[in-house]
This record gives structure tokens, sequence and C-alpha cells, in this order.
């Protein structure tokens, strides 16, 4: 058993001839909580996705528990998703099933429980997040902070090993962002994973995470424990951390001088 | 000139990629490993949304087609005399040709739309994705139950489309028009031909259901995950399944008049 649950090795990836990820490299240790931070289109949800192999690499490699994802057959990847499990940002549900089946599909799919048994599954994963008396209610009733811990216990439900965040924080309220702060640093000691959060979300990222690493213009340009990333002195990832309107990344997108375009 | 040849080549290579996509996706979708038990009841959840809701629309449009073809036909049958002749007319143009042709183009609106948009907005609310993460293939659990329900769907719905319009026919051409119901009905069953027709009309509404479910799925699985890609994906699901409807239905009726 490898010491990183995660291993990137030397990472490209393009989208529309645009190089999105370029020469990426990192390590997500086994049962730590790590960080991937950066602004908005920086590449941090493609990331996520090339770990799960949802989307593949043109060069480099995507080793998840020393195996090389982009090397299986589909059955065998389908295998090694069910060591994962992921938090959407949009949450993900399914709309024509209640909190109650959308929570029991994952069981209903890979397992033969009995219907008591996966009723009582169900029932503990809803309470883990605090949402057992929602069960009948259906996605479009939820509040967001509510769909995302509906589908935080529907990711659990298998028991993965790996838990990956896609901006789990963004658009929730402070009181909902404080229980989900909470309940992924109280799961993943509970239940021993190894979890990978991607947000631009400073302050509560910060707070949980175990080891950062920060993504700008298709690249890491920063890593280290939050202490180490909060005092680092690079212009780029301290405009980053401290939310400086400008700096390396411009307030303004490139455009022709003021004047000429006022025609003045 | 060589700007316009690029152009032309470009689309022409676009057209052929998404051919074979399409055509994989088909593939992928329905030569898999067989799970009756499993994909049975979602086929019968899908037939129902696919189906059974599409029957109020094609019903109606059958009756109210039914009855126009019958007041026009009573209209120029009077002039040479044999009125008597309504109902061979009447069955042999809705069996042959409007039954498929309008009940594939009633459910490419109804249906195929319905299809599109919500196999689209699952893409754009990353449910297909969550699914892929469960390690569940979105093509097994969500596609391919609806392209089996659009298949069992059309033709049936297309039976009930002939069925209505008939009946349409009798109420127009017989109880108001005055044309006798013996000679309505016995013109009918002599002219129409089990085999040619009938089955023929089936075959027909079997391919276009194939054909315009498979657009409709595809349109949606490939969708671009925005309001306006839904809405686009949508649009070109009614157009192309439209279009494809009339072109198949002229090949179709070439073959079956060509004694194939």
């Amino acid at each position: 058993m490898t010491d990183n649950f995660v291993e990137i090795i030397g990472l490209h990836f393009a989208r529309n001839d645009h190089w999105v990820l370029n020469d990426v490299n990192l390590r997500i240790p086994r049962g730590k909580i790590v960080a991937i931070m950066g602004p908005s289109g920086s590449g941090k949800t493609t990331l996520l996705r090339l770990i799960s192999a949802q989307l593949r690499p043109e060069i480099g490699k995507v080793l998840v528990n020393g195996v090389d994802v982009n090397s299986l057959a589909r059955s065998d990847l389908y295998k090694m998703r069910s060591l994962m499990g992921m938090l959407f940002q949009s949450s993900g549900l399914f709309t024509g099933l209640s909190v109650f089946e959308n929570v029991a599909f994952p069981l209903r799919e890979h397992t033969k429980l009995s219907e008591d048994i996966i009723r009582n599954v169900v029932l503990m994963q809803l309470e883990a997040v605090g949402l057992r008396g929602a069960r009948d209610l259906m996605p479009s009733e939820l509040s967001g902070g509510m769909a995302h811990r509906v589908a935080l216990a529907r990711a659990l439900v298998l028991n993965p090993q790996l838990m990956m965040y896609d901006e789990p924080f963004t658009g929730q309220d402070p009181i909902t962002m404080g229980v989900l702060v909470k309940l992924i640093k109280h799961l993943n000691e509970v239940l021993e994973l190894t979890s990978i959060i991607v947000s631009h979300d400073v302050a509560e990222t910060m707070s949980i995470a175990d080891y950062i690493y920060v993504i700008a213009d298709s690249r890491i340009i920063g890593e280290g424990t939050p202490e180490q990333i909060a005092n680092d002195k690079s212009p780029l990832v301290n405009q980053f951390i401290h939310g400086l309107a400008d700096g390396p990344v411009p307030f303004h997108y490139p455009a022709n001088k003021y004047r000429e375009d006022l025609k003045l | 000139m060589i700007g316009w040849i690029e152009k032309l080549g470009h689309a022409g290579l676009l057209f052929c990629e998404h051919v074979g996509v399409s055509g994989l996706f088909l593939l992928r979708t329905i030569l898999r490993k067989p799970r009756v038990i499993r994909l049975f009841p979602l086929v019968v959840e899908q037939v129902y949304s696919v189906g059974v809701l599409s029957f109020v629309i094609v019903a109606l449009s059958g009756l109210f087609i039914g009855m126009v073809l019958a007041l026009q036909g009573y209209n120029i049958l009077e002039r040479f005399g044999s009125v008597e002749q309504l109902g061979q007319l009447v069955a042999l143009s809705v069996v042959r040709e409007l039954g498929p042709v309008i009940g594939g183009l009633l459910f490419a609106g109804r249906a195929g739309s319905s299809l599109t948009a919500e196999i689209g907005l699952m893409q754009a609310t990353e449910q297909l994705a969550s699914m892929e993460m469960m390690a569940v293939d979105p093509l097994w659990r969500i596609i391919a139950p609806r392209f089996w329900a659009g298949v069992i769907s059309m033709p049936v719905l297309i039976a009930i489309f002939c069925v209505v319009a008939v009946f349409g026919s009798y109420l127009v051409g017989v109880e108001w028009l005055g044309v006798d119901a013996g000679q309505f009905w016995s013109n009918m069953q002599a002219s129409v031909n089990f085999r040619i027709d009938i089955v023929n009309g089936i075959i027909k509404g079997f391919v276009f259901g194939i054909v315009i479910t498979w657009i409709a799925v595809y349109q949606g699985y490939y969708a671009t995950p925005t309001a306006a890609g839904i809405g686009r994906a949508t649009t070109k699901t009614v157009v192309y399944g439209s279009l494809v409807v009339l072109g198949l239905d002229f090949i179709l009726t070439s073959f079956m008049l060509g004694g194939w």
C-alpha cells in the first residue's frame, strides 16, 4: 500500500487548443485532507475529473491507490470508482427521486441488501448529516446546503476511501458553511478517509486542510501547510490568499488603450 | 473559392464525426449484457412518460385528421358518385402514410423534445456525472430505458392514431354526412391488406421510433450544459427528427411499393 492515495505525475490537459493544466505534479497522502485552491477557471474541477478518470490527460499519469486510472478498462475503472466518492458543486442529486431514494441509489445498484438493511443504512447516513427527518422530501424542496448534505450522505453510503469535494462551500450561507466544514473534518477523521477539497473559499478551506496546493495559470504556483501558504510571499499566492483586487492576476481583461476605445 | 471548399470540407468532416459518434453511442446503448430483470421496470416507467403521456395529443390529432379526411374525401368522391369508397380512402391514407408520418412528427415534438430536455438538464446539473462516479453507467441506467421505451411506444401510438382517425372519419362520413355504414366498413375491409398496409405501417412506426428516440437521447446526452445549449439541442431533436421521418418515409415507401 503506497503512502499516497493519489499521485499525479507530469500531467498536461488541454481543452480547445489551450492548456488547462500544464505539468502538474501533486500527491494526496492517505488519511489527510488536501485542498486544491485557486481562482475560478484555474482548472481545479478539471483536476478532480482527471483523478476520477472522467477526463483523460494528454500527457502524464494519474495514480489512484498505486494504479494508473487511465490504463484501466471500463469495468476496472468502475471498480476503482467504488473506492471514491465525489460531492459535486451542484450536488448532482437525482431530481426524480426522494432524499431517501437518492441515498439508497448506490446501495440498490451495487448490493443485494434487503430492504430493511437498506432502510437502516440510509437512515444512519442521513442521521450523520442531520437530515433523517428530510428523507421523504424531493430535491426541489431542499435548500442548497441541505442538498449538499444529502449528496454527501449518498457519496459516503458505500464507504469510499477517497472523498472529493468540488466547491462544497460555494453559495452557502454562513451557518451551512460552518456545518459543512465541521462535517468534512469530522467524517474524514471518523471514517478514516482521504479527502480532496477543491475550493476558492480561503478561510474555510484553510481551517480544515492538512496540506494545500494553489493552482493558477494552469500550474501549481504554491504548496504547503495552511501556515506556509498564509505566509507565502510569492505575489500570485499572496494575491489569491489575501483576496487582492490587483496583482499578477490583473483586474482588467486585456484590452486596447482605454482612450482609443472611447475615441478621445 | 478555396475558403469555401475548406468550409465545405470542414462541415463534411464534422458531419461524419457526428454520425460516427452517434453510431457508437447507439451501439454502446443497445449492445450490452442483457439485464432484463433490472431494465424492465425502468423501461415500463419510461413507456409511461414517453408513450402514455403522448397518447392524448396523438389520439386527438388522429381524430381531427380522420374527420378532415372524411370531409375532404366526401366532397371529392361525391363529384364522381362514389362516396361509398370513403372508408377505403381514409383507411389507406391513414394506415399507409398519414398515421406513421404524422404520428412520427408528433412523437418528435412531444416525446423527443422532452427526452432531450430531460437528459440535457441531467447533464447540466451533474446528475449523469454523479452516476458515473457511483460506478453506474448512465448509458445503461438513463439512456437505454428511454431508447427502448421510444422504440416500443412509437408503433403502438401509430396504431392508436390510425384507429382513432378511422373512427373520426366514421363519425363525419357515416354519422354526419350519411354514407352507408355497411358500404363504409365493407369497402374498407376489402381494400386494406393486413400484410401490405398494416404491417408496413407498423414497420414504419418501428423504424421512426428507433430513429427519433436515437436522435433525442443523443442530442440530450451531448447537449452543451447551459440553458441555451439545452434549448438548441431540443430544437435540433425536433428539426432533425421531423426531417428524418419525412425522408425515411419516402425511402421506406419506395421499398415497400417496389415489392421488396
